[in-house]
């Protein structure tokens, strides 16, 4: 068996993958202490495509993130990021890669506690010689569509873990992020509140952004279009579409016909 | 599943026939539950000996509307106010064959809770999708309707929650289950006394 998982969701479409890992392994330590924390792995996400990755800790969730973010560098295979191979870039272009292509959600947010949420925002874009001023109009913006547009001017310490989070979101979403990874994003969220970042997400991709969310919560995971699943640095299965009327009549025809009425 | 508190619940808000009930049931629930006319009646029939309704007035078009009496009224009451049974849990066909593939030689237990998790993911997406719908919705839906898409984002939600408890427990048996084997490995080559009940089964037969 290969671990393979060619997309279901858009098989036959012709469109080149925003994000392509390649035959990817990464491997940590050395000799006897050696980690395969991935084997081989190969996905492939397709612009408008919402993919979660799920999978019990120590899985390889997290690595496969960093990798597909470029903060780490895969011991075999490739990283493709919109056609480039971030493992072939210079430190600086793939600098400029990660600020322009890539939208990045940590799990512990990494603001920058001396800045407003708006400057949090603008900064990467700032850094790609946009000025100030429509950086913060893009920044207002993306708070906006997270729902936090009265927080701009309040530093990181007087926000909330779940307003730090949004932020933290908005910043990832700025410009024109063609590719969105996020590490456990509502970690800190309250159900409804995660349930509108998650929605926020789904949003993107309906845009036609490509994103990849790493979550060991199934109903969050659930907002997304296909939910792939590692065990051991391997991937082992996946879901795909379905449609749904054929599912609520099965759920419907269990609840009448199990044991509630027996 | 309690069509009955259901249709007494909506004659509390006035008279209605039988298919008026059954597609007001059916809004509010998102025909997670369908009703077929014949259960609505019978139902009816059942509350009506029950004293809890009566047949109240009939219009032009031969429609039979029904009303809920002070005894009806009493019932609906106990029923809000009394918690839905946990003493008896219903019979759960995952949680058995689960139990059975732990004990059962030969069932491979990984693929039984991964064609499951897979299937369960799939049926939450379904669930989150239509909940996706019904959020946009929200926004536009006419005053007249918000109740009842108030009504059907609870259903989901409870779908969505009760679909995520199963998942959860299933990577729960997962964990289980290795620690299981990682003890198992641990424990000294097999010893007489795990040989011995083969040994007696085999005298048996």
């Amino acid at each position: 068996m290969t671990d393979t998982f060619p997309s279901t969701t858009l098989a036959a479409s012709r469109t080149e993958p925003v994000l392509h890992l390649a035959e990817v392994s990464r491997v940590h330590g050395q000799g006897a202490a050696q980690v395969h924390a991935l084997r081989t792995v190969d996905l492939r996400v397709y612009p408008g495509e919402f993919v979660a990755v799920m999978g019990p800790s120590g899985s390889g969730k997290s690595t496969l993130l960093t990798l597909a973010g470029g903060l780490d560098s895969p011991t075999d295979g490739k990283v493709l990021v919109e056609g480039q191979s971030l493992g072939d870039l210079s430190r600086k272009r793939l600098a400029q890669v990660r600020r322009r292509s890539i939208g990045y959600v940590f799990q512990d947010y990494n603001l920058i506690p001396a800045l407003t949420a708006a400057e949090n925002i603008m900064l990467p874009r700032e850094l790609d010689g946009i000025s100030s001023r429509a950086a913060r109009q893009e920044a207002l913006a993306a708070l906006e569509e997270v729902n936090i547009g009265e927080l701009a001017d309040r530093f990181p310490d007087d926000m909330s873990g779940g307003q730090q989070q949004r932020v933290a979101i908005a910043r990832a979403l700025i410009g024109d992020r063609r590719l969105v990874l996020a590490d456990e994003p509502t970690g800190a969220l309250d159900s409804t509140t995660g349930e509108a970042v998650l929605a926020v997400l789904r949003t993107r991709c309906d845009a036609g952004a490509a994103a990849v969310m790493v979550t060991h919560e199934a109903r969050h995971a659930a907002w997304a279009d296909r939910v792939v699943f590692l065990r051991d640095g391997r991937l082992v299965d996946e879901t795909g579409r379905q449609d749904a009327s054929t599912l609520l009549l099965t759920a419907a025809t269990n609840s009448l016909n199990g044991p509630v009425t027996e | 599943m309690s069509i009955r508190h259901g249709l007494l619940a909506l004659l509390d808000q006035g008279p209605r026939y039988g298919y008026q009930l059954r597609v007001e049931f059916e809004a509010r629930t998102g025909a997670t539950w369908p009703l077929n006319v014949g259960q609505v009646y019978t139902t009816l029939g059942r509350l009506e000996r029950d004293g809890l309704v009566v047949p109240d007035s009939e219009d032009e078009e031969g429609h039979l509307f029904y009303a809920v009496t002070d005894k009806g009224r009493a019932e609906l009451r106990s029923w809000f106010d009394t918690p839905v049974p946990r003493t008896s849990p219903p019979r759960d066909e995952l949680a058995i064959k689960l139990a059975m593939a732990v004990t059962v030689p030969g069932v491979d237990v990984h693929a039984v809770v991964q064609a499951q998790r897979r299937h369960s993911i799939k049926a939450l997406q379904d669930y989150t999708r239509l909940k996706a719908r019904a959020l946009a919705g929200e926004s536009t839906s006419s005053e007249g309707d918000d109740r009842s898409d108030l009504a059907w984002l609870l259903v989901l939600d409870q779908l969505i929650f009760q679909t995520e408890a199963e998942v959860r427990w299933l990577d729960h048996c997962e964990t289980r289950l290795a620690q299981y084997s990682e003890r198992q490995a641990d424990l000294p080559a097999p010893s007489a006394a795990s040989d011995a009940p083969k040994a007696r089964r085999r005298t048996r037969a």
